[in-house]
């Protein structure tokens, strides 16, 4: 069983990788602002998910292999920590304080929130 | 033209490592054929690279589980660690390989990103709030920002002295 939840977070992380890159893309060159829309947009949207997916699994309505699969697989790998603060640390390393500082907050901020609203409705299926 | 500006790349990188350091809209002179073979194969990269990732950050949060209302150690550790080495290896790859194409998607974008979690350290927080723990749940996210913010500076200040100290020894071995 161990080595198949192994092999679901895989196939979650192969899918979600790609699916970050291909939105962060998509949105950097629609929005044309140097400030990390991409990054931001998919950290928010993924922490709604995966609130969604721990209340439904909190409640007993999601069984292991989907929480492989989609909460620490897809969702795991589609945000990015490390990317957030990369971007954050360009952003104060160009003397932008304000931009960086407030990339940071809004992010947590509505990451949060989204999260807090998917995690209340799963919970409440 | 030069298809993108690849070769002098500035010493600092551009705010989005998941994306090209050329300039931003550079055109390609090579046909769609070529852009989109190029497309296809950093996608796959990138894809392998997240399937890595992942399963590395599952192993490490199955070794350090963390119990209703603790402290979340295993997602500070991924999401600190991750920043450090995505630090490190983007001023590596910028300064060391501006020429390589793949080392970027498959091991920034593709690993690294995967490797570490936002939405993960979003939802660890609102649990704590959920299990009566607000005080571990704010100081969960301060220590988390703070930490990854200085761990990506200490990455990327380690990579441009290990960088100069190779430099220096090639230099001294002439």
């Amino acid at each position: 069983m161990t080595m198949l939840l192994f092999l679901l977070v895989a196939v979650g992380g192969f899918v979600g990788a790609p699916s970050r890159y291909l939105l962060d893309r998509a949105v950097s060159q629609r929005v044309g602002s140097d400030l990390p829309w991409g990054t931001f947009l998919v950290n928010v949207s993924g922490s709604l998910v995966l609130g969604f997916l721990t209340g439904l699994s909190l409640g007993g309505h999601l069984p292991d292999a989907a929480t492989a699969l989609l909460a620490t697989g897809f969702c795991g790998a589609y945000t990015t920590f490390s990317t957030f603060t990369f971007e954050t640390v360009r952003l104060l390393q160009d003397g932008r304080i304000l931009h960086a500082a407030g990339n940071a907050a809004v992010s947590v901020a509505v990451g949060l929130a989204a999260a807090a609203a998917g995690f209340a409705l799963g919970l409440a299926v | 033209m030069a298809p993108t500006a690849r070769g002098d790349v500035s010493r600092r990188p551009p705010v989005d490592p998941d994306l090209d350091a050329g300039p931003a809209g550079a055109p390609f002179d090579r046909g769609r054929r070529a852009r989109s073979g190029r497309n296809r194969a950093v996608v796959l990269a990138l894809a392998c690279g997240g399937a890595a990732g992942a399963v590395t950050r599952y192993a490490v949060a199955l070794a350090m589980p963390a119990a209703a209302g603790a402290f979340p150690w295993g997602t500070f550790v991924i999401n600190v660690t991750g920043s450090f080495v995505l630090g490190f290896l983007l001023i590596l790859v910028l300064e060391q390989f501006p020429r390589g194409r793949l080392a970027r998607p498959i091991l920034g974008a593709g690993f690294l990103g995967a490797y570490t979690t936002f939405s993960t350290f979003m939802v660890d927080a609102v649990q704590l709030v959920h299990d009566g723990r607000p005080t571990t749940a704010v100081a969960y996210v301060l220590a988390s920002l703070f930490a990854g913010l200085l761990a990506v500076w200490l990455g990327m200040g380690s990579a441009r002295v290990a960088i100069r100290a190779e430099r220096w020894v090639q230099e001294t071995d002439r």
